[in-house]
């Protein structure tokens, strides 16, 4: 279980190392130079000189990574090119906001998603579960930025009963929550459909299992039959999809911090990447990518240790 | 003679698939009295496992009861509510069933199931895992308290089952039923589980079903056998007279076709010809005549139920004459 943790741990640096050469590839990649479209047509040369050496554009890209990883592992990511504020204050200020949206989204998704994929279950073959069905395959199809404008549209245009933009007061918890609750819909929907899909065909599959039908023989009341022995293994598979729901719902946050105006690690990196600013990117892909790769890993492990078949598979 | 403790009087089970209903049982009768050890046999697709899951009324969803009763102490258990059917389970009737591989939940120990099975017991927990260690060392596991706290899939095959059968003993019950408890091991361990159950046997009070296709399983351990074909009880004999004066043509095939009986070195092992009827649409005569040797024109209307000794009956036309 620890060589198990090790490398995981192990392998999740390496693939964040990997993202980040990835990045620095794709900042030469993009046609113009970095300096030029930030500053725009009448810049002169010696602002653009000032500004590719204030981005450190200047050095061999190899003393370019070195810096970057270096003072990135000293927590350093570099200072704001326009605000000439330290990247890592801001993105501090912005991750708690995209970390609230996704949980709260993801928290309601995964109620209303294992209820409805239960349900489903329960009433399988009737009506309720083809309607059920229906549902879920329309709110896995639709896409999360549509969903926001007609929420937008709906409930903050036309009948006023929500914000249409920000994230609420400081200090003001209410006008906190309202603010929320647009967002959180918009991003978690699509997640409402995928769960009750998946949590519907594992807990069919597990259902008519042999072990399931053992537990009934030897007359366990059905209660416990399902909660403890069903569910009991209908989790584990679910853990590495909610790993990466919460990792999809960061990326689906760009979209839905742009369309409701709320700040966050969407609204700072697309701003970012407008005005060319290259060291909040890095800085942004960073930190999302670590948190990440810190999900995803610590879902893995939290499978290891509730399933002992896959215990042992590491072990041997 | 001890009143039965088990009776199956004429159930018939039919299977809802897409293409129709499927008949898996058509009329099948069967008694278990205490102290018999009975016998089921017949070919894949002949009903035993659905007569099986029956007796604790643990039919698939597809399945439903048309006719018939399952009266366990003389009270039809398929009449009654589902609570009442629900504390039968395990507790008076307990299954051992066919794949040791897949019967244990592969999240929790063995120790966590086999106190969950005597749900029922009052007793602390601490008791219960002594009667689980009981029979564990009963049923020849090395070193109980390593297997309770194991995993499934960290035992054999073989001592898989084993647990399986220790964990049918527990509540002790008055009828144990054994779906191919052998069929998914390999011969050695076969040899092995059913030299256990005899020994089982020697002890029990109860009545024991041991439901396979296996002939040598049936000479090694049974009283009684019924034989199966097509969902109906086609043979009802003791298992002398099973081996050595069958009555129906496919009992005599069934006899044989299995390696173990054969003893002359013949260059090719003999099978019945042809395959099992089609149960959506049943014939009308005899579901055996198609492939039976002996089959003549009166074969093709509804063959009777012809009593040999009083314990011993086939469902042939041609089982009045002399074997």
């Amino acid at each position: 279980m620890l060589t198990y943790a090790i490398k995981r741990v192990a392998l999740a640096v390496l693939i964040l190392f990997v993202v980040m050469l990835a990045m620095y590839g794709m900042v030469f990649l993009v046609p113009g130079d970095p300096a030029s479209v930030a500053l725009g047509p009448r810049a002169t040369p010696a602002l653009k000189a000032m500004l590719t050496e204030r981005m450190g554009l200047d050095q061999p890209v190899a003393v370019q990574i070195w810096r970057f990883f270096t003072n990135a592992a000293q927590g350093d990511l570099g200072i704001d090119v326009w605000s000439k504020r330290p990247v890592l204050d801001q993105i501090l200020e912005a991750f708690p906001q995209t970390l609230l949206l996704g949980t709260v989204a993801l928290t309601w998704a995964l109620t209303l998603g294992i209820t409805l994929g239960v349900l489903a279950v329960v009433y399988r073959g009737t009506m309720i579960d083809r309607a059920l069905g229906l549902i879920s395959v329309s709110f896995i199809s639709v896409p999360s930025f549509v969903v926001a404008i007609y929420l937008l549209l709906i409930f903050a245009v036309w009948l006023q009963w929500l914000p249409a933009i920000g994230a609420g007061k400081a200090g003001d918890i209410p006008s906190q929550i309202k603010a929320l609750i647009l967002p959180s819909i918009a991003v978690g929907i699509g997640w409402v459909g995928y769960l009750a899909r998946m949590v519907r065909a594992s807990m069919l599959e597990i259902m008519a299992a042999n072990h399931i039908r053992t537990a009934r023989a030897f007359g366990l009341p059905e209660r416990r039959v399902v909660t403890r022995y069903a569910l009991r293994l209908a989790i584990v598979p679910t853990i590495s999809v909610i790993a990466v729901g919460l990792g999809s719902i960061l990326s689906s946050a760009v979209f839905v911090e742009t369309v409701f105006s709320r700040p966050g690690i969407g609204t700072l990196i697309t701003g970012a990447v407008f005005k060319r600013n290259y060291p909040v990117v890095m800085g942004t892909v960073l930190v999302t990518t670590a948190f990440y790769l810190l999900v995803i890993t610590c879902a893995d492990l939290l499978i290891a240790k509730l399933d002992p078949r896959v215990r042992d598979a590491l072990a041997r | 003679m001890n009143p039965p403790l088990l009776e199956i009087d004429a159930l018939s089970i039919a299977y809802h698939t897409d293409h129709g209903k499927l008949s898996a049982l058509r009329g099948a009768s069967l008694i278990a009295r205490a102290g018999e050890v009975i016998g089921i046999v017949g070919e894949s697709g002949c009903g035993k496992s659905t007569l099986a899951a029956s007796v604790i009324n643990l039919l698939p969803h597809a399945a439903q009861v048309t006719s018939g009763a399952v009266r366990y102490k003389g009270q039809d258990i398929l009449t009654l509510p589902p609570e009442a059917q629900r504390a039968l389970r395990g507790q008076d009737i307990a299954m051992i069933f066919q794949d040791p591989m897949t019967a244990f939940n592969p999240v929790l120990t063995m120790g966590a199931q086999l106190v969950d099975f005597q749900h029922a017991a009052q007793i602390p927990r601490a008791e219960k895992l002594n009667r689980a260690r009981a029979l564990l060392t009963r049923v020849g596991m090395p070193d109980p308290d390593l297997t309770l706290r194991r995993y499934p899939h960290q035992l054999s095959g073989g001592m898989r089952q084993r647990v399986a059968i220790a964990a049918a003993l527990l509540m002790n019950p008055t009828i144990l039923v054994a779906d191919e408890p052998t069929t998914a091991l390999d011969v050695t361990m076969e040899a092995q589980i059913i030299h256990l159950l005899r020994d089982l046997r020697r002890e029990y009070q109860g009545a024991i079903l041991v439901i396979t296709h296996h002939l040598g399983v049936v000479a090694e351990l049974c009283d009684r056998v019924y034989v199966m074909y097509a969902g109906e009880v086609v043979e009802e004999a003791l298992v002398d007279d099973l081996f050595h004066a069958p009555r129906h043509p496919y009992t005599s095939g069934l006899i044989a076709c299995d390696p173990g009986h054969f003893e002359q070195a013949a260059p090719i092992l003999p099978t019945i010809p042809g395959r099992l009827p089609d149960l959506r649409n049943p014939p009308i005569g005899c579901s055996f005549a198609p492939r039976c040797p002996l089959a003549e024109t009166i074969c093709a209307t509804p063959p009777p139920r012809v009593q040999i000794s009083p314990t011993q009956s086939a469902l042939c036309h041609k089982a009045g004459g002399q074997p």
